[in-house]
């Protein structure tokens, strides 16, 4: 390996990478490798992939603000949703209520007055009934003055008075 | 090792790869095109096609290979923004352009009949002297006087900083040798070795398991160099510009 660096004409004998003839011809288009490239990356590649990821970050953050966006209305609808359900259901209470106030109100007006009928028919029986009490009263003394008068006949023929059985009879019905 | 293959009887020239030939002919002035010059192309190419075709879509969901792109993009940018700070991120074009030129020179050098131009000492050493120069010089602009305070460790007890000062002052400038000879050595190791390898199955001939085996063990953990290498190198040239930019401990 001693031997590579003055192995000027039979190279393989030694390291190629000692052969200092070579290094000009390397180190020259090595610089040029390396302008080239600098070139290439610092104004075609780097800024290009650079750009395209600030573009990617940009577009999701925009799409993260948009859903939150998006979410917070979906909130707020829910919120309006459930604030109308319960005025709703209040009002339909508050329907409830009323009507069944306005029906009770009714009722009892009906009640009151099927009452008053009730008591007039009840009054307007009994005086019915008492009447016909009467009348049943007066035919049994008829009946009791007949067949009294009929009897006396019968046991003691024209010894009959109407006016004395009357009374008799009267006498005795109100004993 | 030319001289351990005679011996052997084998017909093996591990090193023959590593030579630097002119394409069509003729003596290397430094100017001929030659095998350091097509696989210099042909880096470049690759990496235009990751980089510059791969993302002409500029796609919001991104392709494989874009994605490959931006995946190689963000590595760099962010070993950048860690180790040197947001200040470092105005040089992440030219450590892009070493990764990239590192990566590709070792991933294409495993090719078959390919040449590895960062298994030479002179392109490694090459960029390591232009990291170690351009990070020395940036150091003296940006803190005048106060970069020397990276050699003056001010924690240390007074009696032992002069010592240490002196220990700073070498390892400084060792740092461009251990620079290049890693990543030049790493890959000449590998391809000999692979290359031996090779030579021991072709003079086995049909019974050459053993050799294989090795062989595709060797090149697994080549790929894995290759890059591994190329991280290393990207990674120190990080390091040396963070003392640059912040000296002191």
């Amino acid at each position: 390996m001693a031997t590579g660096a003055d192995a000027a004409e039979h190279t393989s004998s030694g390291m190629p990478q000692l052969n200092f003839e070579t290094f000009p011809n390397q180190i020259f288009w090595l610089a040029i490798a390396l302008v080239i490239m600098y070139f290439v990356l610092s104004r075609i590649a780097l800024p290009r992939i650079g750009s395209v990821l600030e573009d990617r970050h940009n577009t999701i953050a925009n799409d993260l603000e948009q859903a939150n966006n998006l979410k917070r209305k979906a909130e707020e609808a829910e919120e309006a949703y459930n604030k109308a359900l319960a005025d709703a259901r209040a009002e339909a209470n508050r329907i409830a209520e009323a009507t069944k106030a306005d029906i009770k109100k009714d009722i009892d007006a009906a009640v009151a007055k099927a009452d008053a009928e009730i008591a007039a028919k009840v009054a307007e029986s009994e005086a019915q009934i008492a009447e016909i009490r009467k009348s049943a009263l007066k035919s049994v003394e008829d009946v009791a003055n007949a067949t009294t008068e009929d009897i006396v006949n019968a046991i003691l023929p024209g010894s009959a008075d109407a006016k004395s059985v009357k009374a008799a009879i009267t006498s005795r019905l109100k004993g | 090792m030319a001289e351990t293959a005679e011996s052997g009887g084998f017909n093996i020239h591990p090193m023959d790869q590593f030579e630097v030939k002119s394409l069509f002919g003729g003596d290397i002035a430094f100017y001929t095109p030659t095998n350091v010059t097509l696989w210099l192309g042909l880096a470049i190419l690759a990496t235009v096609l990751l980089l510059v075709v791969g993302s002409r879509g500029r796609a919001l969901v991104p392709t494989r290979t874009q994605s490959v792109a931006e995946l190689t993009y963000g590595f760099i940018r962010n070993m950048i923004e860690d180790i040197t700070g947001k200040e470092g991120l105005k040089y992440f074009p030219y450590i892009m352009t070493l990764f990239m030129l590192i990566l590709f020179g070792n991933a294409l050098g495993l090719l078959p009949y390919s040449f590895t131009f960062t298994s030479h000492i002179a392109v490694t050493a090459f960029l390591a002297v232009l990291v170690f120069v351009a990070v020395t010089i940036l150091g003296f602009v940006k803190n005048g006087a106060k970069f020397l305070g990276l050699f003056w460790v001010s924690d240390a007890p007074l009696v032992l900083r002069p010592i240490l000062a002196i220990i700073e002052l070498i390892s400084y400038f060792v740092r461009p040798v251990s620079h290049s000879i890693r990543l030049a050595g790493n890959m000449m190791a590998g391809h000999a070795v692979i290359k031996v390898f090779a030579g021991f199955a072709g003079a086995l001939g049909l019974g050459a398991v053993a050799p294989i085996v090795a062989i595709v063990a060797v090149y697994g953990l080549e790929a894995l160099v290759a890059f591994i290498q190329a991280y290393v190198f990207t990674i120190l040239t990080c390091v040396y510009l963070k003392d640059a930019l912040h000296p002191g401990h």
